[in-house]
């Protein structure tokens, strides 16, 4: 069988995938659960070596109703979906490359990565902590409504594209370098901080079209940014001293994740966009009265 | 600057009758009647008129009729007055055109070229008044085929059910034991009540809704606004969308759902977002959303994590990884030129139950422009995509959900016959509840408190008597459907599915009886 449209390409954790190695033996649970031991600190250790994305969660999953902790995943290469459906603050560490969804639709686990992310990290989360050492793809913190997300490195286009808040659910990403297009698209709430520690001096962010259709929530921009790279609906203004303390509170937990110099980013100057109004289309429409 | 735009309805108040009690104008939400202090007499706006019926049907003494303004333009058939009063809607405000409910435009309706057949003298017909009738449905992936297995120790066969990826032989780690394919979801009769989000509609319709579902034992989907916590209750009756916007979408409404829908598109609107203008925020509905009380809730055009089938496949497996592979998911795409290949695409990346929307499907907001010109009819998408799946073979592989303005018994019927295992319902449902089509959903201000927010306007609408006219009128298809399957002889809905023979077509081109796969009446 081919896979729809994919035919033979890499597709690691795609449900095709393994489907070969799963049927027949019928052992394949038992496999992957002999893939486990426990090191001398208590850190229960998963080998994901030739598991499908459904092995290893299944996995996961069985350990935490035998109530692990936490969770090292070693030789991980493009698992999806590692965090969904955990529900529950455990720590995983994630040593290689996870799949795309990483911490999709996610309530409460801390994933750390050692290694980059693909696409779609955090996609729609409720709750919880990502660590990326390294970068993360497209679409990171898609309508994300809670929890934290803390790249090290640069992410792709449309990142926290529809993040929202409500209430005292407010959703934090943290981008140690820079963002592709699109940042904060249709940004509904939440915070988005980009620090920008690759770039050299002088050179100013890329990212285009950030801010498009934003309507709430607020992003902090160390660095330089042209007028032209923002969408329309977005305002620079400088951060008051309430901002200060979310930028401050948040670099300050991102330099002790990635051992980055804090004072070096706290004495620099952040800009800030905000949504010029809460109600960005609301001209778009005829919308007199019927008839009159 | 003066409004050109003419009024569209004649208020005629019949001064015998009108006692002037004033209720009119308690029951007006658009400001059309009036006292007038002065001269002593009842006074209309009728310029504000949106034909909503609000008033006379609660007229205690008759007096209201509400007709169609007689003031004509000069006929024209290229310049008609609809076209005219969008003109100088435009050229006074520069805007989009909205409307509510599903397309008006008189396109072929092909429910009205399609007959039903009945059993005469070859084989009996079936007195459903007396004998069992069956119109309990199951949606969801079925399997592929019975695997029988030789188990020599225990001393007799074992059974397995077995199909293609996605579902049944998926990679063997059935969670605690359970299968690795969701299991099809029970309803007792083939009518669901069609996807209406809390914030286009009010949260009593949104209760009268889950409590007709659940009296009837059928489904209701909650549209892409989000589940209100009061009607967690109602969960094994509920199917929660995923839509672009995400509303209200965390792991307990997935997991509290009977079936999750992803909603790619809309029959009223395909291809765009949705605004619900921030007025209608409420601090319930910003609750309900997980946004900002008072912001636009804005739902982009496309999922912006899906831009392939590929990535559907994506989004379908994390929905299933999110709900253990435990919930149905299904896919909603609007009837659109290509639907057939697009739901083959669908199927293949896994998802138990394609949803057709058609281009006559409600909307509480839409662009006119596009609800009345983009989109093809359920009818023929339904067909060519029972077709094409059943040509691929992998029909089975899910259920098919066909939605879109079915106006009555025969309707959902002839939608069975042309392979659907399903409909949902939404305008019908809503006009059971007292809605007139007056198309003013956008407002907020519907008069019959169904598309509102202000809660001068959504108490006027009680949950338990909205539910009853549901259930009521569910209830009533029900007999005659089984009345009609009854007329073919036929004692399960089971066996009507996409049996297009028990259909024929009458004044139909030769392409679209092709298309919807019947022969024309007489052959």
């Amino acid at each position: 069988m081919t896979w729809y449209g994919v035919g033979a390409c890499d597709y690691a954790a795609d449900p095709d995938e393994g489907r070969g190695e799963g049927r027949g033996d019928g052992n394949s649970r038992e496999a992957a659960t002999r893939r486990v031991f426990s090191d001398e600190t208590g850190v229960l250790t998963v080998d994901a070596q030739g598991l499908t994305y459904r092995e290893l969660n299944h996995v996961l999953r069985a350990h935490v109703r035998d109530r692990a902790r936490a969770i090292a995943i070693r030789n991980v290469a493009g698992q999806r979906y590692i965090g969904t459906n955990l529900r529950c603050p455990i720590s995983v560490e994630i040593h290689g490359t996870p799949g795309s969804d990483l911490g999709a639709f996610m309530d409460g686990p801390k994933l750390t990565v050692f290694g980059n992310a693909q696409d779609c990290v955090g996609n729609t989360m409720t709750s919880g902590e990502i660590v990326v050492h390294g970068r993360a793809g497209d679409v990171v913190a898609m309508s994300m409504r809670g929890g934290a997300i803390f790249i090290r490195d640069d992410v792709g286009s449309r990142c926290a594209i529809h993040m929202k808040e409500y209430g005292d659910r407010k959703p934090l990403v943290v981008i140690g370098g820079t963002a592709h297009d699109f940042l904060g698209e249709y940004m509904a709430g939440g915070t988005v901080i980009v620090l920008g520690l690759g770039l050299a001096p002088g050179e100013g962010h890329r990212a285009c079209f950030i801010g498009t259709g934003m309507h709430g929530g607020r992003i902090f921009i160390r660095g330089s940014i042209e007028a032209h790279q923002l969408g329309r609906e977005v305002e620079v203004v400088d951060p008051d001293s309430r901002d200060q303390e979310t930028i401050m509170c948040a670099v300050e937990r991102f330099c002790t994740l990635f051992g980055t110099d804090f004072d070096e980013i706290a004495n620099s100057r952040f800009l800030k966009l905000h949504p010029r109004s809460h109600r960005p289309y609301g001209r778009f429409y005829a919308a007199r009265d019927p008839g009159g | 600057m003066k409004s050109y735009i003419p009024p569209q309805f004649t208020v005629e108040r019949d001064d015998r009758r009108c006692n002037m009690c004033r209720i009119c104008i308690e029951e007006c939400s658009f400001g059309v009647h009036y006292y007038d202090e002065k001269r002593k007499t009842m006074g209309a706006r009728e310029e504000r008129c949106v034909g909503c019926h609000r008033c006379s049907a609660f007229c205690p003494t008759r007096a209201l009729t509400i007709r169609t303004h007689p003031a004509e333009f000069r006929p024209n058939a290229n310049w008609r007055p609809e076209f005219i009063l969008d003109i100088k809607k435009q050229a006074e405000t520069g805007g989009i055109v909205l409307t509510g409910m599903g397309c008006d435009k008189p396109y072929r309706i092909y429910w009205d070229h399609l007959v039903l057949n009945a059993s005469q003298v070859t084989n009996p017909s079936i007195d459903p008044l007396r004998e069992p009738m069956e119109l309990r449905t199951y949606l969801g992936r079925r399997p592929d085929r019975l695997e029988l297995t030789d188990d020599r120790e225990g001393g007799r066969p074992a059974a397995r059910l077995a199909g293609r990826p996605g579902g049944f032989d998926l990679p063997d780690v059935p969670p605690d034991g359970a299968s690795s394919a969701p299991s099809p979801v029970k309803v007792e009769v083939p009518i669901l009540l069609a996807a209406m989000s809390f914030g286009a509609v009010s949260f009593q319709v949104h209760k009268a809704l889950m409590q007709a579902a659940q009296e009837i034992g059928t489904l209701c989907n909650t549209g892409e606004g989000g589940w209100p916590a009061e009607l967690r209750g109602f969960g094994r009756h509920v199917i929660v969308q995923c839509a672009s916007g995400r509303f209200g979408v965390d792991a307990d409404y997935l997991n509290e759902a009977a079936i999750v829908e992803i909603k790619i598109g809309q029959g009223a609107k395909p291809g765009i977002g949705g605004h619900l203008p921030g007025e209608k925020v409420t601090e319930a509905v910003a609750r309900t959303r997980m946004i900002p009380p008072g912001t636009d809730a804005l739902s982009p055009a496309p999922q912006h994590d899906i831009y392939s089938i590929e990535d559907l496949a994506m989004l379908i497996y994390a929905l299933k990884e999110a709900t253990n592979y435990e919930k149905p998911v299904a896919v909603k795409i609007a009837a659109v030129h290509n639907a057939a290949a697009i739901a083959s695409g669908i199927v293949r990346a896994g998802a138990d139950i394609v949803v057709l929307d058609g281009f006559r499907g409600g909307t509480g907001a839409a662009p006119k422009i596009i609800r009345d010109n983009v989109g093809i009819p359920i009818e023929l998408a339904l067909a060519s995509v029972d077709a094409r799946l059943r040509a691929e073979g992998i029909r089975h592989e899910a259920s098919i959900i066909a939605s879109g303005g079915f106006r009555n018994s025969a309707d959902v019927l002839k939608a069975i016959a042309l392979g659907a295992d399903a409909v949902y319902i939404g305008t019908a449902a809503l006009i059971a509840m007292g809605c007139t089509l007056c198309q003013q959903c956008y407002t907020g201000k519907c008069a019959w408190g169904i598309a509102a927010s202000d809660p001068k306007l959504t108490e006027r609408l009680d949950p338990d008597v909205a539910a009853r006219r549901v259930v009521n009128l569910i209830n009533g298809w029900s007999l005659e459907i089984k009345e009609m399957l009854g007329g073919m002889g036929i004692n399960a809905i089971e066996s009507l599915r996409g049996n297009r023979l028990h259909l024929r077509g009458i004044g139909l081109e030769d392409w679209e009886l092709e298309v919807l796969g019947v022969r024309g009446a007489g052959t």
